[in-house]
């Protein structure tokens, strides 16, 4: 058994930050809790250096409960990634605030709890990390300590409890008829199960599951979030959770169950296709843009759900749903700095937002019209191996329930990009740090759909 | 870096160049806009002539080829090349886009912002039509959507943002589908890839007919509603009414061209048995656009609605002719029919793009497309009156003009394949010639003739920019209509190739 700690240098990295960060918060003066964010930043950016220099080494499991494969490899970087523009983005917004230090330290907990989730191999660790990430997003939910802040930790929290337990009691279930908690012992073990009681606990494990991804059943805390949450951490919890949850819910799907005893494909295929379709019929007549975005993340929860659904049909399942969440954060993230850039959450607060600010507003074009789909942006890419994974998978009227989702919310994308080409209105002065990151975010966007070939080589 | 990729790319980086200067002056925005598509057309001037004496081209007719890797773990790159069919429509592409920047020398609104969207436009259709890969074809294919939409979203008029979204849903939608056509190819081949040359060298699904039939259905519906054949036409009239001349003129002369260059590069030889059991489709589905589009032209009283259905009606003798390339018959009849199609496609391109710039020039003058309200302009604007006729004349099939040469082949070989269906198929569509003849006598009869109507008086004879930029794609229509060889040496090659492949 391979117990060497140093295989988990890039999660430790982020603990180590996250420690020393909240010790240091505690000791410095308000004005100076900037410092916590560098200390943040710095550990993430370790942590990427490691993680990229783990990718080139074979897979292995460490502790035989995190497996350090491909999988984990891209949830790592993805997830380090974007929590590094989720702290530099709440550096340019939090600077001062009485609990910066607090801010950081939670987020870098929440992400730490993305990365095991999207790593484990074990249903214990699974659960563990599900907590992990995300008890602190529930603290940074109502960070505001406001009332929509209040009403929407309130909710995050009520259903991420409820439908943990659930977890829970479908992990104990597993065990209980599958003899073991780990993957490996499990697909063997649940051979001779019963299949109702697979069914059941597989059901009831994914609860809680989709409600980390943002799915239907689990996606009523999205919008509320989204809207009531301070901007930024509405980025990362539609965000950065959600990369892990995917990551977990396809090993899951493609390691933990014997072919034959349980039929994954179509469950995970009818939830895709219910929050895919959900996800956008709601975004039709939102005026809020963060809770069209939000929204729109339901939709693209969808879309992701897809190639997990078809985790043991074929092998595009795996490169389409890694290369889509990582693109799909890239993106999310950056319409959402762009939010935070302009400070308005109302549709025609963007009027000639592309006249007063070129480039932000070139950068939330690039951004909505990414997450359409379109050509050359990085979701573009994930979208077409998505589309090659159901096919291949036999599953054509889910890829074809997916093309027609993905012509319906072009409608509600539109709406917020085509006023942008507007006369601009007085008072719209984008913030300069935010915009830098949403416009390096966009630049991230496009360059990972024209270099596709590097990044999907890895 | 080849040549090929310069003149593709060539007006994306200047229109990078032109978003990157915000106080450009007027005249730099036009010199730069006119000089970077003058250079291109030059460009692809050269590279047909040195194309046409032989220079450059593989074994397999493909000239300039460049294969580059980009998303090797799908077989997906950088491929791309030019053939017999796409020599002519990249030429087609680089002087209709020079043609509207040359008229486009008067526009107000945003000029610079319209030169950037239509540099970045030219890039785009240049790149579609010397694509040798499908995920290429089909980012070309796709950003012509959301490039388009702003033309008209922005620079449009009357119910533009209605008529932009519908655009943008309806074709987008379409996209959509071609995408999973080409995801059903690649998973076809074996080894799965994206590049045409092998796919077309192994045609993929060849065990399956059922699911070589779904992928054809699903390519068909993709690149039929970006032609657009009859069903699915409702998006094209509301969108060329309210683009901008210039917009339209791009749309119908190049755009359209992008759904039968899809049938003859990638439909025909990628599936040939489902393209032969499955031809009558094509084949009926152009005669109705032939007799659909006609017959609704003849009922509109605005021009450029009139003009958008004329080319349902012309794009409907391109599918028809593909299709009777599908039926087993006489091969030169067959090679005929597909020589006309790529005729048609070039034609249509050019006398198309010439009609909507001469609406535009309508417009611009007295705001309306109405045909009732003008009448005896030829009196006051002889120019623009001459323009017009040569223009309607080659637009319904005068010999002596592009249209003649196409339609010609087209009925030749349609009739001669020796299938009495496709025959009887090819005689109903001569009839939508006569309509086409009838609707544009009235339009002459209306317009330029009798009596003066009541915006006749603010018609002026058109300016000389706008004379620069028509002029020369009626010239090119009658050397077409005169010497077609020249056009027809570089497209025979490609036809007989494709007939080859089809019948394997």
């Amino acid at each position: 058994m391979n117990e060497n700690p140093a295989d988990l240098a890039p999660e430790l990295c982020v603990l180590i930050a996250a420690v020393l960060g909240l010790v240091n918060g505690l000791f410095l003066p308000r004005a100076r809790q900037w410092w916590v964010a560098g200390v943040c930043a710095a550990g993430l950016l370790a942590g990427l250096v490691v993680a990229g220099l783990a990718a080139t080494r074979p897979d292995l499991a460490a502790f035989d409960a995190f497996a350090i494969d491909p999988i984990t490899h891209v949830t790592r970087i993805a997830v380090l990634a974007t929590t590094a523009a989720v702290i530099a983005l709440a550096a340019a917004t939090v600077r001062g605030h009485p609990r910066e230090t607090e801010f950081y330290v939670l987020t870098m907990l929440s992400a730490l709890g993305a990365i095991t989730l999207g790593a484990s191999s074990d249903l214990l660790v699974l659960v563990a990390a599900y907590l992990l990430a995300s008890i602190p997003a529930y603290a940074l939910a109502g960070f505001g300590k406001d009332a929509p802040g209040t009403e929407a930790a309130l909710k995050y929290y009520l259903m991420g409890a409820f439908l943990g337990i659930l977890m829970l009691a479908g992990a104990t279930l597993l065990y209980g008829v599958g003899r073991g908690t780990a993957y490996g012992p499990l697909r063997d073990g649940l051979g001779t199960a019963p299949a109702a009681a697979v069914g059941a606990a597989v059901v009831a494990l994914l609860a809680g599951l989709l409600f980390k991804a943002g799915a239907v059943p689990g996606h009523y805390w999205v919008p509320d979030v989204a809207e009531g949450a301070p901007p930024v951490v509405a980025a990362f919890a539609t965000t950065v959770p959600k990369i892990g949850a995917f990551a977990a819910l396809l090993r899951f799907g493609a390691d933990a169950l014997p072919p034959g005893t349980f039929d994954w494909a179509p469950l995970v295929a009818v939830v895709a296709a219910a929050t895919m379709t959900l996800g956008n019929l709601a975004a039709f007549g939102q005026d809020n843009v963060r809770r069209l975005l939000a929204y729109s993340t339901v939709s693209q929860a969808g879309y992701l759900l897809v190639p997990v659904a078809m985790a043991a049909r074929g092998d595009l399942a795996e490169p389409a749903l890694l290369y889509y969440a990582a693109a799909y954060a890239v993106t999310n993230l950056g319409a959402f700095a762009v939010v935070v850039a302009v400070g308005r959450d109302d549709l025609d607060g963007y009027t000639g937002l592309l006249r007063a600010s070129p480039l932000l507003g070139a950068s939330l074009a690039v951004c909505l019209l990414g997450l359409v789909g379109t050509p050359p942006t990085a979701v573009f890419v994930g979208k077409v191996l998505m589309f090659g994974a159901a096919l291949d998978g036999h599953y054509a009227w889910l890829a074809v329930l997916a093309a027609v989702n993905s012509v319906a919310s072009v409608f509600y994308y539109l709406r917020w990009i085509v006023p942008t080409f507007g006369k601009p209105r007085p008072g719209l002065r984008p913030a300069r740090a935010p915009t830098a990151i949403a416009v390096a975010l966009a630049a991230a966007s496009l360059a990972l759909g024209l270099a596709s070939g590097i990044a999907l080589s890895l | 870096m080849t040549v090929l990729s310069l003149v593709i790319f060539l007006p994306l980086a200047a229109a990078l160049g032109l978003a990157a200067v915000p106080r450009a002056p007027r005249r730099a925005v036009l010199a730069a806009w006119i000089g970077t598509s003058a250079v291109d057309l030059a460009l692809v001037a050269a590279l047909w002539i040195r194309y046409g004496t032989g220079g450059g081209a593989g074994s397999d007719g493909i000239a300039y080829e460049e294969n580059a890797r980009w998303i090797p773990s799908v077989g997906a790159g950088y491929h791309v090349g030019v053939d017999g069919l796409s020599m002519p429509l990249l030429a087609l592409t680089a002087l209709l886009f020079l043609a509207c920047a040359v008229y486009s020398v008067r526009q107000e609104h945003r000029l610079r912002a319209f030169a950037v969207l239509f540099l970045f436009l030219e890039t785009v259709c240049l790149g579609l039509f010397a694509a040798l890969d499908l995920l290429l074809f089909f980012v070309f294919f796709d950003l012509s959507i959301v490039g388009m939409y702003f033309v008209i979203l922005l620079w449009g008029h009357g119910e533009r943002a209605r008529s932009a979204l519908t655009f943008f849903l309806y074709t987008f939608l379409g996209s959509l589908v071609l995408l999973l056509g080409f995801i059903g190819l690649y998973l076809g081949a074996d080894p799965h890839t994206f590049d045409m040359v092998e796919l077309i060298r192994r045609p993929p699904l060849d065990g399956s007919p059922g699911l070589a039939a779904l992928t054809l259905l699903a390519i068909g519906i993709g690149l039929g509603v970006k032609t657009p054949v009859v069903p699915f036409h409702t998006w094209l009239p509301p969108a060329h009414t309210d683009a901008p001349a210039a917009g339209s003129a791009v749309l119908a002369g190049i755009m359209l061209k992008m759904g039968t260059y899809g049938l003859v590069r990638i439909a025909m030889p990628m599936l040939p048995d489902a393209w032969r059991r499955y031809a009558w489709v094509p084949l009926v589905i152009g005669l109705l656009g032939v007799l659909y589009g006609a017959l609704v032209a003849l009922a509109q009283d605005d021009l450029k609605r009139l003009v958008a259905y004329t080319s349902v009606n012309h794009m409907g003798y391109v599918v028809l002719a593909l299709g009777a390339a599908g039926f087993s018959g006489g091969t030169a009849a067959r090679e005929l029919a597909v020589s006309g199609a790529v005729t048609q496609m070039v034609s249509h391109g050019l006398v198309t793009g010439a009609l909507f710039l001469l609406c535009g020039v309508l417009s611009d003058r007295a705001g309306s497309y109405a045909i009732g309200r003008y009448g005896g302009v030829a009196r006051g604007a002889p120019v623009f009156a001459g323009l017009t006729a040569v223009a309607a004349f080659a637009s319904l099939g005068l010999p002596g003009l592009s249209g003649f040469v196409a339609e010609f082949q087209i009925f030749t070989g349609a009739i001669g394949a020796g299938r009495a269906g496709v025959a009887a198929a090819a005689a109903l569509s001569v009839l939508g010639v006569l309509v086409t003849a009838g609707l544009f006598l009235r339009v002459l009869h209306r317009v330029l003739l009798g009596g003066p109507g009541e915006l006749t008086g603010r018609v002026t004879d058109v300016r000389r920019p706008e004379l620069a930029a028509i002029a020369p794609l009626l010239v090119l229509s009658l050397a077409v209509g005169v010497a077609p060889r020249p056009l027809l040496d570089t497209i025979a090659p490609l036809s007989d190739a494709v007939v080859a492949l089809v019948a394997r």
